[in-house]
């Protein structure tokens, strides 16, 4: 189990606890976190659940592969070099405390 | 907007993101949700895929714990429907007897199957799939020994069960009445790879070919599928995708206009401006279209769901998504970026053989829509420059070398504006597990 905070673009925050073997994303709308759409439910089609990994991130997240690199040219906000796809991340102990930023807009 | 009622009528994917986009916009009436579906609202998509497959189960599906609703504050009663709708009175009844008021009513009734008009279509073993109950119904039939199984209409739900069954190592074919596969939704070129790729695994596909009649067992199991010109092929089990038709039946009755599907204007709303449709029974203006459409995609219902929601709360907007698509079938991730059609002017980047290629459709010049197969980065952008209406013309695409991931980034504006949420302290939660 995870604690994951999501930071909102208005400086709120929503802490939520997720179990295994869920996703970033899915911990987001299991707990009703507005801000994460996933439309295509969390097979990286659409693009629509980016977040951006906060800076001083320092927890072992998957690297990234070909198809997430490239879903990632087409989200509604500004890809960085902190931009991840929420559906790609999966929770566990490992990410305990993660803090992500939402974007403005999703789609 | 204390007093303010909302009844939605379907809790497919429409009808429940019209529940959630009301509470993320800060509505605070009452939100019934009537589905007929017992389990609540599900994910459709893996039915048809992972879910059938056997390799997603049933609680991933849901598309949230039972606890949300009961947080949301949104009343949920599956397994009801409605019996009629009373316009006067603004009251909808429902076959349980019970009664409820509204202010607004939200019609997201989906569709359903089309059956196919041939004798002994009713034979058992003879299905379509649409919700959970027939997911689960065709999952248990293909997760035993080999059989032979005969899809008809080489659609998207037709096509991704084929490659699904196929892949648990069964029999298939699929027999399609037009000259090629998924000859409304995708070009020439993407779907003669897609049929392309079911040959190579096996599948038997037959294009241009009716079926004529179906015959069973003594036991009355389906048997033989009888096609024109008499060919007979033996069926284990038949499952039929030849599209579907949307609910409109309590629009009809409740004397809404309605074509095909529930006519509804640019904000979503019917001839009765308390009442919405959205979703795949609403038939709306696109302007990228030109003409009323009425589309059947979880992007479509929403996206739509947010400009209902919208205009619930008095801040009503011209519904102008671009509407995407994807498929999947073996390895082929097949994504649609727009209204393809009609197009006058396609070109084609990147490698048909290898199975990573899009197809750009102009008409007159403008980029229509995008058929990506196996490139999701153009998919992505392609999304991004038809929403911010960003030129690209074929000669461009044509110019050796070019590749969207390489074109400045367009700053978009979002036609579908979320609210900001409006939380203002830090909330914990308890653990939930799916």
């Amino acid at each position: 189990m995870a604690k994951i905070t999501y930071k909102h673009p208005n400086g709120t925050v929503t802490i939520v606890d997720v179990q295994a073997p869920n996703t970033v994303m899915r911990g987001a709308k299991l707990n009703n976190v507005d801000g994460i759409e996933a439309q295509c439910g969390g097979s990286a089609q659409c693009g629509t659940c980016h977040v951006y990994v906060d800076e001083a991130n320092t927890l072992p997240l998957p690297e990234m592969d070909s198809v997430e690199d490239d879903v990632l040219y087409g989200t509604a906000c500004e890809r960085t070099e902190f931009s991840r796809l929420s559906c790609q991340l999966p929770v566990g102990d490992e990410i305990d405390g993660l803090l992500v930023h939402l974007p403005e807009a999703q789609s | 907007m204390a007093a303010h009622a909302v009844v939605v009528v379907g809790a497919g994917q429409a009808g429940f993101e019209t529940a959630c986009a009301l509470r993320s916009r800060g509505f605070r009436g009452r939100i019934t949700l009537i589905g007929d579906e017992p389990p609540g609202p599900s994910y459709r998509p893996p039915l048809s895929k992972g879910y059938l497959a056997g390799t997603v189960a049933a609680e991933e599906i849901a598309l949230r714990p039972p606890s949300f609703y009961t947080e949301q504050d949104i009343e949920l009663l599956p397994g009801d429907r409605v019996a009629s709708l009373d316009r006067e009175r603004r009251t909808v009844l429902l076959e349980s007897g019970l009664r409820l008021p509204y202010d607004n009513l939200v019609l997201a009734t989906g569709s359903r199957p089309r059956s196919l008009p041939v004798p002994g279509a009713s034979l058992t073993g003879v299905l379509s799939l649409r919700g959970l109950a027939d997911a689960e119904d065709l999952r248990l039939r293909l997760s035993g020994p080999p059989r032979r199984l005969v899809v008809v209409g080489a659609g998207f739900i037709g096509l991704e069960v084929a490659a699904t069954a196929r892949g648990l190592g069964h029999d298939v074919t699929v027999v399609e009445a037009q000259p090629r596969a998924l000859a409304r939704a995708l070009t020439p070129t993407t779907s003669d790879r897609i049929v392309a790729e079911h040959r190579e695994r096996g599948v038997r596909v037959l294009l241009g070919r009716e079926v004529t009649a179906l015959f069973g067992d003594a036991e009355g199991r389906v048997q033989v599928m009888e096609l024109d010109g008499g060919e007979r092929i033996a069926a284990d089990l038949v499952v039929v995708g030849v599209g579907v038709l949307p609910n409109i039946e309590l629009a009809l009755a409740a004397d809404l206009l309605v074509g095909d599907g529930v006519v509804v204007d640019a904000q979503l709303r019917t001839s009765d401006p308390d009442i919405f449709a959205l979703g795949d029974c609403a038939r709306f203006p696109s302007p990228r279209a030109g003409r009323h459409v009425r589309v059947e995609s979880v992007q479509n219902a929403s996206d739509q769901a947010k400009c209902v929601a919208a205009a619930v709360c008095g801040e009503p907007y011209a519904y102008t998504a671009v509407p995407w698509f994807w498929s999947e079938q073996y390895a082929l991730r097949l994504q649609i970026a727009g209204l393809t059609a009609p197009h006058d002017e396609t070109v084609t980047v990147g490698d048909l053989a290898d199975g990573k290629f899009s197809v750009f459709c102009f008409r007159g010049g403008r980029l229509t829509g995008v058929e990506s197969v196996n490139r999701p980065a153009d998919h992505g952008i392609a999304r991004r420059l038809l929403t911010a209406g960003t030129d690209l013309s074929p000669g461009t695409v044509r110019e050796p070398g070019f590749d969207l991931k390489r074109l400045p980034r367009t700053p978009t504006t979002p036609t579908t504006p979320t609210a900001s949420p409006s939380r203002t302290t830090i909330q914990e939660r308890l653990s939930v597990h799916a």
